[in-house]
């Protein structure tokens, strides 16, 4: 059974060994990293925001903003050859795993040059070979993926793990109940390293999570499936690191499956196309802000003297001059082949069966 | 007396109108209330009418559509709104295994007056998990109606059809289409199932689509008339099930060609069915082999150039009726 939920002074658990080759700088000392991160995801996200509004980008947009510390501080806990899946706001676990973020911008631009060859778009990012197994856009539908997923690690022989992202919402679907039933079942036998973490943002579209279940502590709701669980402040990211550490390192060693409820804000609206928000309030968005998880980290480090305004300002020119250039990438790669319509629908010699 | 509506605000004047005349109408769906409705459809009915007449559910689409079936077991009158109707798939087994058989497997003892409505078809770059045009899924079971409007008017006529129906339908709407205007009747203007609608009158070829691809054919027409001098007559089949046959088959015999154009892919699709019975019904009278215009045999990709190629076009459908007509394509 992990410790108790309490934070770690320096925050920055074994990173270095722990990180997947990744192309975000990761290397040094572990929180500022974290922070670069984070900001490479904001900047990022507010890059597709302006993409989606110049009608650079197509069809839905749902972008992390709010969330950083979730995605950043669960990935901290990730060693090579483990598995990501999650669902369609899936950006930052690509850009954190190490997809290019030029290549991510070509996506969600439909260019040739995307992750997915302009294929899925900002819902379906894959990155198997970072150890991304994608981003899924029917609610609930990938999380019995990832148990099947955590299930052939063990079958295989690894001590790999897998991290299944899930959203509030997607915890009233079936599909979520019937996998975490699995996911317990075949825990008990050592065969499901899994982690489950929720990103509790509060809402799933307009719809709060007062409003989707009579019982709305998420965590508790893995007890009925026999799965160990806790919540952790999704806004701090040192506690999500501390969390995340913890609850791989006893996923790796047991073979069980354990879940981890990180509260958090989605302070963007839901979709790029949703600007209503009739569902909350200016005020209740402010107050989370308040607690943004970027702003907390930001002065954290300030105030410990790791950061000063100086190198702030470094760490965001940097960043901007990386998400400048993927969106200039973007913008100027072409479109996909027309002849790529055609391929990937099978695999083996014939990859398509119909006339062109 | 008619009045110019958008498809969007036609379709909520049907409901409107039988949430006011009869009481066991009820509305679900995932943030239909407080939300507006992600596609506003029924913007201001929970301020009207309340949470226990407009009921904003959890994203369960089998529970809630499941639920539905049970009250309308009951003799309620349930309208289920499908976000889009690509998350129909987890209510299929609802759908299918319940609400199409029941009335059948009870030996008539029940009956499901069930309305599921929410927007069809693609073509707006939501790639493959969202883009689905499901009208011969649906209608491929017996027990269920499936229409799918395209006109503001037919919306609300065939809304107001469908909530009356003892039987559960399957209402495919025009997504892409939601904001355009046209003439929609005042009051009870029902319009009935299994009638199809002549948009454009024609002698030389028909053309015959549903839902969106009927603005194509309708487009289509224009080009062949202004480029060939062909006049083309273009059928809405409105209803899938039950289907209109006589239209159909009256329309060929009068024109001897054919080409049904379809949004979904080609292998066992309304076209391939609309081929079927004009073979059937027809063959005499044909003068050109029946033409099917089809999406890509592919998922739906994201790419915006992808994506338009692996739709019908307006062109595809005026070279096929030029093929039916043996005059050069363009
Ligand atoms: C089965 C299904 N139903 C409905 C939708 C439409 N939809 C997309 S996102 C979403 C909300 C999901 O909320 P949550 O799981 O909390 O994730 P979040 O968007 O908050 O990250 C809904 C209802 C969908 N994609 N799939
Ligand atoms: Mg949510």
């Amino acid at each position: 059974m992990p410790a108790e939920n309490g934070n770690s002074e320096n925050g920055d658990v074994g990173r270095e060994e722990t990180r997947g080759e990744g192309t975000v700088a990761t290397s040094g000392n572990g929180l500022v990293d974290v922070y670069r991160e984070m900001v490479m995801v904001r900047t990022f996200e507010e890059a597709c925001q302006k993409g989606f509004r110049s009608g650079k980008i197509g069809g839905y947009l749902h972008v992390y903003i709010g969330e950083e510390a979730v995605a950043s501080g669960f990935l901290s806990a990730f060693k090579e050859g483990d598995r990501v899946i999650t669902a369609y706001r899936d950006h930052p676990h690509a850009l954190i795993l190490g997809a290019e973020p030029k290549n991510v911008m070509a996506e969600l631009y439909g260019k040739g040059t995307g992750l997915v060859k302009g294929k899925g778009g900002s819902m379906h990012l894959f990155d198997v070979e970072n150890g991304l197994m994608g981003g899924y856009g029917i609610v609930g539908g990938h999380i019995p993926l990832g148990v099947g997923m955590a299930y052939a690690q063990r079958y295989q022989g690894s001590d790999h793990i897998t991290q299944l992202y899930l959203g509030d919402g997607s915890m009233s679907n079936g599909a979520f109940h019937e996998a975490a039933n699995l996911a317990g079942l075949w825990g008990k036998e050592g065969l499901c390293p899994c982690l489950f973490i929720v990103e509790n943002n509060q809402y799933g579209m307009g719809t709060s999570v007062e409003r989707t279940t009579a019982m709305t502590d998420l965590a508790a709701k893995f007890d009925a499936y026999g799965i160990e669980n806790e919540k952790v402040d999704g806004m701090d990211v040192e506690a999500v690191m501390e969390v995340a550490q913890r609850a791989a390192d006893h996923v790796r060693e047991t073979g069980k499956p354990y879940a981890v409820e990180a509260l958090t804000y989605r302070t963007a609206s839901h979709g790029a196309a949703d600007f209503m928000e009739k569902y909350r309030t200016k005020d209740e968005v402010d107050e989370w802000r308040q607690r943004d998880p970027i702003g907390l980290l930001e002065k954290k480090l300030l105030e410990n003297g790791e950061l000063d305004e100086e190198k702030l300002e470094e760490i965001k020119g940097e960043t901007k001059e990386l998400i400048d250039d993927a969106v200039k990438f973007a913008d100027e790669s072409d479109q996909p082949d027309i002849s790529e319509l055609y391929t990937d629908v099978y695999a083996g010699e014939d990859e398509y069966l119909g006339e062109k | 007396m008619a009045e110019t509506k958008t498809y969007r605000e036609a379709l909520r004047d049907a409901m409107v109108h039988e949430l006011d005349r009869d009481e066991s109408v009820v509305l679900m769906g995932e943030d239909i209330g407080v939300y507006g409705g992600t596609h506003l459809i029924t913007d201001g009915l929970y301020d009207e009418y309340g949470p226990k007449r407009i009921m904003d559910t959890p994203i369960s689409e089998g529970g809630f559509t499941g639920a539905a079936i049970g009250m309308a077991m009951l003799g309620m009158r349930p309208i289920v709104e499908m976000m889009t109707w690509n998350f129909s798939f987890l209510a299929s087994d609802q759908i299918i295994q319940n609400a199409a058989k029941v009335r059948y497997f009870s030996g008539g003892q029940v009956e499901v007056p069930l309305v599921i409505r929410g927007p069809n078809g693609g073509g707006v770059q939501l790639s493959a998990q969202h883009t689905h045009s499901l009208e011969n899924l649906y209608g491929h079971f017996p027990g269920l109606k499936v229409v799918s409007p395209v006109t503001p008017n037919d919306a609300k006529g065939m809304m107001l059809t469908a909530v009356r129906d003892p039987n559960p339908v399957i209402f495919l709407e025009a997504g892409a289409l939601y904001g355009t205007k046209g003439e929609v009747g005042e009051g009870d203007n029902a319009v009935p199932f299994g009638k199809a609608r002549i948009a454009r009158e024609g002698t030389d070829v028909t053309l015959i689509a549903y839902g969106r691809q009927v603005s194509l054919c309708m487009r289509a027409a224009d080009a062949l008339e202004e480029e060939d001098g062909v006049s083309a007559e273009v059928i809405d089949l409105r209803s899938i099930r039950p289907f209109d046959e006589d239209t159909l088959v009256k329309s060929v015999e009068k024109t001897h060609r054919a080409v049904a154009v379809q949004e979904q892919w080609k292998w066992f699709g309304v076209a391939s069915e609309v081929a079927a019975i004009i073979q059937e019904q027809a063959f005499d009278y044909l003068d050109a082999p029946v033409q099917r215009v089809s999406g890509a045999e592919v998922p739906a990709p994201y790419a915006r150039n992808l994506e338009l190629a692996a739709f019908p076009s307006e062109k595809m459908v005026a070279n096929a009726a030029r093929r039916t007509l043996y005059i050069e394509e363009k």
